[in-house]
C-alpha cells in the first residue's frame, strides 16, 4: 500500500469539472511533481490533498488513513504557498514557531525546534526580522521552515519558486530537493516549469485538462512521452508531417524525402497521412562542427537524412538552436556551442541527420 | 506652468480662508468673555460645569461601547465576506452605506416605534436598555466608516492565503481571527474606531430623541442659553476631532513603515 493514495478523485465547480478521476499512489519519501499548464487541475488536486477543497468524488488516504473529509488543520500536512503567506505581524522565529504554538507544544521544545529549522534553512541570523525585511528567496525559505517545523507527514509545495528570479529559483530548487532528501519527507510539488519538474522529481505527473496524461520518472516522461500533449509540453518538439510508404518498416515520405521511423506505424497503412516528432537534441546538422546531444548515436549509414534550408539560428550560450525548413515542415535542432566553429547562416542549404530510433510516434498524432 | 502654479496657490488660499476664518473667528470670540481683554474664562466656565463633565463622560463611554460592538460586528463580517462570500460584497456595501442616505431622525423614529415601552421589545422602558439602544444606533450611524476602514485593511492583506496558511499549521477559527487577521488589520480598526469616536462624541439627534444625557444635546443646550461657552465648546470639539484624525494618520504612517517593501 502506498503512503499517499489519491483514488478516483474528481472535482467540479458547479458544471465545470476541473479534476477528472485522478488516481495516484505516492511512496513514502518520494518527491512527485504535478506538471501542466495553467488550469490543468494540478493546484486543485494539491488543494484537495491539503484539505482546502473537498473532492466531488473519490478518496485521499495518507498512511492508510482516509483524510478526504478532515479539516485542513487536522491533516498534519505542511504547505508552502506561491506567495509565501508569511504572517506579516510576526518575526521569522514567530512564523516558524506558529504551528508548534498552535499545537501547544512546550516552550522547551519550541525554542530548539525553531533554532533547528532556522539552521536548516541557513537563516538563524534573521530570526528577529519581519517578513517585509527579507528578500523573496529568504521569505520562501522561512515559509519552508514553517511548514516543516510541525513535522508534517506530507509536504505540499504550490509553485513555490514562480515569484522568484531565475538564479534564486535554481539555487532554491536544489536546496529544497536536498532538504527533502535529508528529511525523507513525502513531497508533492506543483509547477508549470518543466525544467523544475525534470530536475527535482523522482516522478512527474503530467496533467492536462483535469486528467493525468502520464506518470513516470523524468527520463521516461521526456524520452518516452505517451501523448502528443506530454511530448509537446515537456521539452521542445518538432513535428514532421508526411505520408506512410511502408507501415511495417516505418518508411515515411516527408516532402518527397524518405525517412524511417524505428518503431514503425502499427496502426497505419501505406498512403495514410502521418506525423512523427523529434527532439532538438536528437538531430545533427551535417558538415557543421558543433556536436549534437543525440540520444541515439546510430551508425552513420542508418541515420535519416533530410535536405533543407537554414531558417533561423538562435545563440543560447552553451547551445545553438537552429531551425531548418524541410518543405512544409520546420525542424529544430540543438548543437553545443563550439567557439572555434562559426554557426551556419540563414538561407544556407543544410542536411539534417537523425537516428530512426529517436523519432517519436505519438498517440493522437 | 507658472499659470497653473498660481492657480494652485489661489485655490489653496481660498480653501484655507474658507476653513480657517470661521474657526479663527469662533476661537477669537470664545476668548472675549471678559470685557475689554482676552481670557480663557469661557473654557474655565465650561470645564467647571458638572453637566459638561457628565455628558462628556457619558458620550465617551457610549463611544467606547459603540467601538467594541462595531468591531465585533464588522470585523468577522468583513472577513467572512472577503474570504467566502465575495459575491455578496456589493450587497453588504449597499447595506453599510444606508445610514448615510437615511437621516438619523428617521432611524431614531423607527427605533422609538419598534422598541417603545409598549412594544414586544420595550428597550426604552429602562435606562440601561435605552443606553444599549443608543449604542446600537451609534453602531448603525458609524457602520459606513467602520466597515470601509476594516474592508480596506482586509483588502490590503491576502486574507485567503493567510487563513489557509494558518489553518494548514493547525489553527482553528478563533486563532486565525485573533492571532493572524486582527493584528494585521489593527491600523484599519483603529482608523474606524477614531472615526466612530468623532461621530459619537458630537451626535445630537439620536441622543436627544432617546432622551439621554450625551455631549451633543449638552452642546445644543449651552448654545441656546449662553454666549461665549458655545464657541469654546465648538473649538474644543474641533480639537478633539482633529486629534482623532491626527491619530489615524499616525497609525496609518506606522503601518506604511511596517509594510514597506
Amino acid at each position: 500500500m502506498a503512503f499517499l493514495e489519491i483514488n478516483q478523485v474528481r472535482k467540479a465547480f458547479n458544471q465545470n469539472v476541473v479534476v477528472q478521476n485522478v488516481d495516484l499512489a505516492i511512496e513514502r519519501g518520494e518527491f512527485v511533481s504535478f506538471l501542466g499548464p495553467s488550469g490543468c487541475g494540478k493546484t486543485t488536486t494539491l488543494r484537495m490533498v491539503a484539505g482546502f477543497e473537498l473532492p466531488t468524488a473519490g478518496t485521499i488516504r495518507i498512511d492508510g488513513k482516509d483524510i478526504t473529509h478532515l479539516r485542513p488543520n487536522q491533516r498534519n500536512v505542511g504547505m508552502v504557498f506561491q506567495s509565501y503567506a508569511l504572517f506579516p505581524n510576526m518575526t521569522v522565529a514567530e512564523n516558524v514557531a506558529f504551528g508548534l504554538k498552535v499545537a501547544k507544544r512546550p516552550a522547551a521544545e519550541i525554542g530548539p525546534r525553531v533554532d533547528e529549522m532556522l539552521n536548516i534553512i541557513k537563516l538563524p541570523h534573521l530570526a528577529g526580522r519581519y517578513p517585509y525585511q527579507l528578500s523573496g528567496g529568504q521569505q520562501q525559505r522561512v515559509a519552508l521552515a514553517r511548514a516543516l517545523a510541525i513535522k508534517p507527514q506530507v509536504l505540499l509545495l504550490d509553485e513555490p519558486l514562480s515569484a522568484l528570479d531565475a538564479k534564486i529559483r535554481v539555487s532554491l530548487r536544489e536546496e529544497i530537493r536536498s532538504l527533502q532528501r535529508k528529511l525523507g519527507i513525502t513531497t508533492i510539488y506543483v509547477t508549470h516549469d518543466q525544467e523544475e519538474a525534470l530536475s527535482m522529481s523522482d516522478r512527474i505527473v503530467v496533467m492536462n485538462e483535469g486528467r493525468v496524461d502520464q506518470v513516470g520518472a523524468p527520463f521516461e516522461i521526456y524520452n518516452q512521452p505517451k501523448t502528443r500533449f506530454v511530448a509537446s509540453f515537456v521539452g521542445t518538439l518538432s513535428v514532421l508531417s508526411g505520408t506512410v510508404v511502408d507501415a511495417a518498416s516505418g518508411v515515411l515520405d516527408v516532402g518527397g524525402q524518405k525517412i524511417v521511423a524505428g518503431r514503425g506505424f502499427p496502426n497505419a497503412k501505406a498512403g495514410d497521412a502521418c506525423a512523427v516528432s523529434l527532439r532538438p537534441e536528437a538531430a545533427r546538422l551535417e558538415g557543421f562542427g558543433g556536436q549534437g546531444a543525440t540520444t541515439n548515436m546510430a551508425d552513420h549509414a542508418e541515420r535519416n537524412r533530410l535536405q533543407g534550408t537554414i531558417e533561423e539560428v538562435a545563440f543560447l550560450g552553451s547551445v545553438i538552436r537552429i531551425k531548418v525548413r524541410l518543405g512544409d515542415n520546420i525542424l529544430s535542432l540543438d548543437t553545443f556551442n563550439n567557439p572555434g566553429v562559426t554557426p551556419p547562416e540563414r538561407g544556407a542549404k543544410a542536411t539534417v541527420t537523425f537516428s530512426p530510433a529517436d523519432l517519436l510516434v505519438l498517440e493522437g498524432v | 506652468m507658472k499659470q497653473s502654479r498660481l492657480g494652485s496657490w489661489i485655490a489653496l488660499i481660498i480653501g484655507t480662508l474658507y476653513f480657517v476664518v470661521p474657526l479663527a473667528g469662533t476661537f477669537e470670540f470664545s476668548l472675549r468673555m471678559r470685557s475689554g481683554e482676552y481670557s480663557f474664562d469661557a473654557y474655565r466656565s465650561v470645564f467647571s460645569d458638572s453637566a459638561f463633565q457628565d455628558s462628556f463622560v457619558f458620550s465617551t463611554l457610549m463611544a467606547l461601547a459603540t467601538i467594541v460592538i462595531g468591531v465585533l460586528l464588522v470585523v468577522p463580517t468583513a472577513y467572512w465576506v472577503q474570504l467566502r462570500l465575495r459575491k455578496l460584497r456589493p450587497l453588504i456595501e449597499f447595506v453599510t452605506l444606508l445610514p448615510l442616505v437615511i437621516p438619523a431622525i428617521v432611524i431614531v423614529f423607527g427605533y422609538l416605534r419598534l422598541y417603545n415601552s409598549s412594544s414586544f421589545l420595550p428597550m426604552t422602558s429602562e435606562i440601561w436598555s435605552t443606553n444599549l439602544l443608543l449604542a446600537f444606533s451609534y453602531v448603525t450611524l458609524a457602520l459606513p466608516y467602520m466597515y470601509r476602514a476594516v474592508d480596506t485593511g482586509l483588502r490590503a492583506i491576502d486574507v485567503r492565503t493567510l487563513t489557509e496558511a494558518a489553518e494548514n499549521l493547525g489553527a482553528g477559527w478563533a486563532t486565525i481571527l485573533f492571532r493572524v487577521i486582527l493584528p494585521n488589520v489593527r491600523t484599519a480598526i483603529l482608523s474606524g474606531a477614531f472615526l466612530t469616536f468623532a461621530i459619537v462624541i458630537g451626535e445630537f439627534t439620536m441622543a436627544s430623541l432617546l432622551n439621554r444625557p450625551a455631549f451633543g444635546p449638552y452642546l445644543q443646550l449651552v448654545g441656546a442659553n449662553r454666549a461665549y461657552e458655545p464657541s469654546a465648546l465648538a473649538v474644543m470639539a474641533f480639537v478633539l476631532t482633529w486629534a482623532c484624525m491626527g491619530l489615524i494618520n499616525v497609525f496609518g504612517r506606522a503601518k506604511q513603515i511596517k509594510h514597506a517593501p
